[in-house]
């Protein structure tokens, strides 16, 4: 799942490094993704995972690292498993 | 936070408001001039901390009181009613942002005891009017202190102010959007003006631009990060208090005309041609104040969580948006047809129905933080959103 959003966040994060500069835990918009960037972001996330976030999860704080997307996510499709 | 303190600070707010604000409203208007009376009044009712808790010094009233406080004054003076309004967000912001601060903390105290007037600087040449970015970062001096250098494009009464609030990258190596707060003191703060305020309205407010350079020690940086303070406070307090106050322009709008109708009908005895009008208008502003009043409930109903989560959701982002969006447009709209109700006595400044401040006040509030631009914002937010 790591390399699925690290590729969605490679297309449409718009980081100033290369993702593969930033840790699982490191926040994404102190490495320059934009909450501009960040819906983008959110869209892709939706589509690669054929998913879709509920109101309460479109924060800026779920979207903030890798591991805190891929908890959000593993908790959504565990929800719906 | 009780009801009796916020009724006390009502009391001592319509007092300001029919005195000192409107007395001088027009002069500051006309001579572009701030509002040095009603400020002073202002800080002589204790107002400028009434949004500090009451541990910490201040006045401990509710955020509805707040906003009643905007629609109150701006019915007598919206320059006025606007630096009160943007001091009580920079307050906000600190009030509810300063974590463990005990600078910030000894900070609201002073302001409480002083009753310090904050300003601030947001904007920036270069960023396109987007605040969540910022070219100026902040530069290491030593271990202690700092310092930084902006080009703002407005500072509202930056040279009337005591202390200066300012968003800049937490350092010259950070990404535009990893923002700060910085609170300076006059004394550390130098203004170098790069331009005038000779405006259609809002004259009073005195915001030109700057060159401001600042240095600092480094506890006068606010730990919360800025995008946390602008989502949770800045942003959903400044649309709520500037559509309170644009309503309390509206609102006077209204009231004269009402006025002007009167006097025509005491003389003919009966409600004079063109007072349906009046009754086009009262559906206006009912609509506005619902607007604005339902979007005082939704902010105290998400602020009554412990933690705020539901001010992060987009559905919170839109919500105050729109009130911004539908707030600002109304209120000219409402100011506009006050015109057209009155007549030429409407226009004609020198008269006891003009309405020429109150449209010109009102022209301002589409353009500041532009409605085009929020627009694009809320655009792409509902494209993720679901319940809006």
């Amino acid at each position: 799942m790591h390399e699925q959003i690290r590729q969605v966040l490679s297309e449409h994060g718009r980081l100033a490094a290369d993702v593969s500069a930033v840790a699982d835990d490191d926040d994404l918009f102190m490495a320059g993704m934009t909450s501009h960037a960040s819906i983008s972001v959110m869209l892709a996330l939706e589509d690669c995972f054929d998913l879709e976030f509920p109101d309460e999860m479109l924060t800026r704080s779920v979207f903030s690292s890798v591991s805190a997307i891929a908890a959000a996510i593993g908790s959504l499709q565990a929800a719906s498993a | 936070m009780s009801g009796a303190t916020d009724d006390a600070f009502l009391a001592r707010i319509r007092q300001v408001a029919s005195g000192a604000a409107s007395a001088n409203a027009d002069s500051v208007d006309r001579e572009a001039r701030f509002p040095v009376e009603a400020i002073g009044a202002l800080r002589d009712a204790g107002a400028l901390s009434a949004f500090v808790p009451v541990e910490l010094g201040g006045g401990g009233i509710t955020i509805g009181a707040l906003a009643s406080a905007c629609r109150e004054l701006g019915k007598a003076c919206a320059a006025t009613a606007m630096i009160f309004a943007m001091h009580q967000i920079q307050v906000a912001s600190i009030a509810r942002h300063l974590g463990e601060s005990a600078w910030f903390g000894e900070y609201l105290r002073r302001l409480s005891e002083q009753q310090r007037l904050i300003a601030s600087a947001t904007s920036e040449v270069g960023t396109g009017g987007d605040m969540t970015r910022s070219v100026a970062g902040i530069e290491s001096i030593d271990a202690t202190s700092s310092r930084f250098e902006k080009q703002a494009t407005t500072v509202s009464y930056g040279l009337h102010a005591d202390d200066l609030l300012t968003t800049v990258r937490r350092s010259s190596e950070a990404e535009p959007g990893d923002q700060v707060l910085v609170l300076t003191t006059s004394d550390q703060t130098q203004f170098e003006q790069t331009g005038g305020w000779d405006t259609l309205g809002m004259r009073g407010t005195c915001s030109p631009g700057f060159v401001v350079r600042a240095t600092f020690a480094n506890e006068q940086v606010l730990p919360a990060a800025f995008a946390v303070i602008a989502t949770e406070s800045m942003v959903p307090i400044s649309h709520l208090l500037w559509s309170e106050l644009w309503l309390g322009i509206a609102t006077n709008a209204f009231d004269r005309g009402r006025a002007f109708m009167r006097a025509r009908a005491r003389s003919s005895g009966a409600a004079p041609e063109g007072a349906e009008r009046l009754s086009v208008l009262m559906t206006e502003l009912s609509l506005l104040r619902a607007e604005v009043d339902s979007a005082l409930a939704t902010f105290e109903h998400y602020d009554s969580t412990p933690g705020r989560p539901q001010l992060s959701t987009m559905a919170a982002v839109l919500r105050f948006n729109n009130l911004k969006v539908a707030a600002s447009e109304k209120a000219a709209e409402i100011a506009l047809g006050a015109l057209g109700a009155i007549g030429i006595l409407g226009y004609k400044n020198d008269s006891p129905y003009s309405v020429g401040r109150h449209v010109r006040d009102t022209l301002s509030a589409p353009l500041m933080v532009s409605n085009p631009r929020i627009h694009a914002t809320n655009a792409s937010l509902l494209m993720v959103a679901k319940e809006v």
